[in-house]
């Protein structure tokens, strides 16, 4: 009869292993060291973190190489350094986020910041302001106005234009010469620098409606010019990859084929399509450049796209910064830029998050 | 409902490729007709220009005549759309349409062409196609649900009621329970036994045995080599092929001696 066997106190399996508390003792021997280094030579914080993370990192892969062997030793050598090149990869992020967090909040609450526009707030509002410790005046509701009205223009242009070219390109032209033309300019049209954009729209206006034409209407041309490349490029890459059986299995139940395209083709990859054109919103809605050669600027409320200067976020950003409004009280210029940065960035972050929910609803149902 | 094939002088090709030469064959109404053949000889292709699918594929072409009950497939003006109507196809690998129903898929023929149909017509043809296809005790219930939570043999049921729905004359299926389990499988070929006393059905099949089962006549497609054309070696009634074959690249295959 088999004697049922105990557990033994030392398992062979774990031997030549380091205990599991090793990787804190490093840690915390990382940080001494390196406060202690650091005091040497002059004590900042930022020094100090990425001092003790280098020692942390070269402590461990030392301990293990000496009790666990190479195999090992390699594997924390390299488990360090995907996890610092990630970090270094977050520090921009996070610190653009936080700076514009600490800056922009204040702003961002000032009493009639989202309900107001510039109209009437001169270099002598803001000095009092500053004088009196009294909120600063001013908003940015013109500007958002201006943001959206363009952008959504630019979307009513780009979507059709990018989608019908991404049909034509995926399902009509079956790679003749006339595509890869296409093909060619729609990665050129990539490429271009948003300022040639805007010159562009600004010169094509100018020859059309009489010279110095500025209107949010040019300015949605200008940001269409930019968003048409990137709806193409990401509504064909959604249509290569609804499958060929699809429209295999419509031809074969006598389906037209433009009926195919219209009711199978694009329902499968709608949701694809979609958030492509979101994340195409979101990559022109910060477009600074265009916006000041072809909707100019504006401090009042301007709803016609169609007919007068018409302020945006990003313009308005870039004029409060660099002619602040009291030349002698740059402060409170700042203030409404940070602030007005802060909502740009919570709109793309919107966007973001849009373009996922969209993906979701969209996406073809599954399950029993 | 149902109506026969007469193929004449038929050479396939894909752009200079000549995938499948010189094919004269009849395909009676109201029968099943399986075509067997190792890999490669052109079995697909040729299936696929008995309803100019086959055109689909850029650079593909045909030659040569395919009449449906005396019409010409492939005559001048002929509207490939018409054809595809009447001559409904199920395809290897199982496909409903991931964005529709069940229901949305039976009547995608109708829906897709949007073509009204009172409600009450619809939930009828959904019915019977599902019926005709032997689904409906397994689905009735979720008709709302989306078609691709279904197992794969439902899946290729439900194509086949998709297929039946618009009505066709002649319905043409490429292996379909190739992907498919042996329970499956059976489920099928119990249907197209049912199939033919209102389709003409033609089934290309990797499965001797079931060519065996399912099949009134047999044709064999066997190639030279690679890169050389397929072609119909011997059509005869199903048991003459399988025990009497007069050619002998025909018994070799049957015997499992190749391919
Ligand atoms: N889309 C295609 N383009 C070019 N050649 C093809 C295509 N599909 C099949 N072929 C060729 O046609 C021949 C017949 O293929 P197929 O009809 O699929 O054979 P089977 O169905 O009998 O296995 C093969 O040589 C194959 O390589
Ligand atoms: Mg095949």
């Amino acid at each position: 009869m088999a004697v049922p066997m105990t557990e033994r106190k030392r398992s062979a399996l774990t031997r030549g292993r380091l205990p599991t508390y090793t990787p804190h003792v490093v840690a915390g021997s990382a940080i001494v060291v390196a406060a202690a280094l650091m005091a040497l030579i002059g004590f900042n914080a930022f020094g100090w973190g990425v001092l003790s993370a280098v020692l942390f990192a070269a402590g461990n892969v030392a301990s293990s190489a000496i009790v666990e062997g190479r195999r090992k030793a390699v594997d924390k050598l390299v488990t360090s350094v995907v996890v610092g090149a990630f970090l270094v990869a977050l520090l921009p992020l996070v610190s653009v986020i936080w700076t514009v967090l600490v800056n922009g909040v204040p702003g961002l609450l000032a009493p009639g910041f989202l309900g107001t526009s510039m109209n009437g707030v001169t270099g002598a509002v803001d000095n009092a302001s500053v004088a009196n410790h009294t909120p600063v005046l001013g908003g940015v509701y013109h500007a958002m106005l201006g943001s959206v009205l363009i952008t959504l223009w630019a979307t009513v242009i780009s979507v059709p234009v990018g989608l019908l070219t991404s049909i034509y390109l995926v399902e009509y032209s079956a790679d003749n010469k006339f595509s890869k033309v296409i093909t060619f300019l729609v990665d050129v049209m990539t490429g271009i620098p948003s300022i040639v954009a805007g010159l562009f729209a600004a010169a094509f206006f100018g020859l059309v409606m009489g010279p110095g034409t500025k209107t949010g209407f040019v300015a949605a041309v200008a940001l269409s010019v930019l968003m048409i490349p990137v709806v193409v490029r990401s509504s064909e890459e959604m249509l290569k990859i609804v499958p060929n059986e699809l429209r295999e299995a419509a031809y074969a139940l006598g389906v037209r084929k433009w009926r195919t395209i219209l009711k199978v083709v694009i329902p499968t990859a709608i949701s694809g399509i979609a958030s492509g054109v979101t994340l195409a919103i979101a990559r022109v809605i910060g477009e600074t450049a265009p916006l000041l050669v072809t909707a100019g600027f504006a401090s009042q409320i301007n709803s016609n796209v169609f007919a007068g200067w018409m302020a945006s976020l990003p313009t308005f950003i870039y004029t409060q910064i660099m002619t602040p409004t009291s030349p002698s009280n740059p402060d409170p210029s700042a203030q409404r830029a940070w602030a007005a940065a802060l909502l740009l960035i919570l709109l793309v972050m919107l966007l973001n998050l849009g373009a996922r929910l969209v993906a979701r609803i969209f996406a073809p149902k599954t399950g029993r | 409902m149902s109506k026969r094939i007469d193929v004449s002088d038929l050479n396939v090709y894909y752009s200079d490729f000549l995938a499948v030469e010189d094919v004269n064959i009849t395909l009676d109404a109201k029968s099943v007709t399986a075509f067997i053949g190792p890999s490669g000889c052109g079995k697909s292709t040729f299936l696929r220009t008995l309803n100019r699918m086959h055109e689909v594929i850029p650079g593909a072409r045909v030659e040569g005549k395919v009449l449906l009950d005396g019409d010409n497939l492939y005559a001048d003006g002929v509207d490939p759309v018409t054809v595809r109507s009447q001559i409904g196809m199920v395809f290897q690998r199982p496909n409903p349409f991931p964005t529709m129903s069940i229901r949305d898929n039976v009547l995608a023929g109708v829906k897709l062409n949007s073509r009204r149909m009172p409600k009450s017509d619809a939930d009828e043809l959904v019915e019977k196609s599902l019926r005709g296809a032997n689904l409906w005790n397994e689905v009735k219930d979720r008709l709302g649900k989306p078609g691709s939570g279904l197992s794969g043999g439902q899946q290729q049921r439900l194509c086949i009621a998709r297929a039946i729905a618009v009505s066709p004359e002649v319905i043409l299926m490429d292996e379909p329970c190739s992907a498919l389990d042996p329970i499956s499988t059976l489920a099928i070929e119990d249907l197209i036994n049912e199939l033919k006393d209102e389709y003409t059905v033609v089934i290309v099949t990797h499965n001797m045995q079931q060519a065996a089962r399912v099949s009134d006549k047999t044709a064999f497609f066997n190639i030279a080599g690679t890169g050389k054309p397929g072609k119909l070696i011997e059509f005869a009634e199903t048991a003459t092929i399988f025990n009497n074959p007069s050619q002998k690249s025909t018994e070799d295959y049957v015997s499992g001696r190749f391919g």
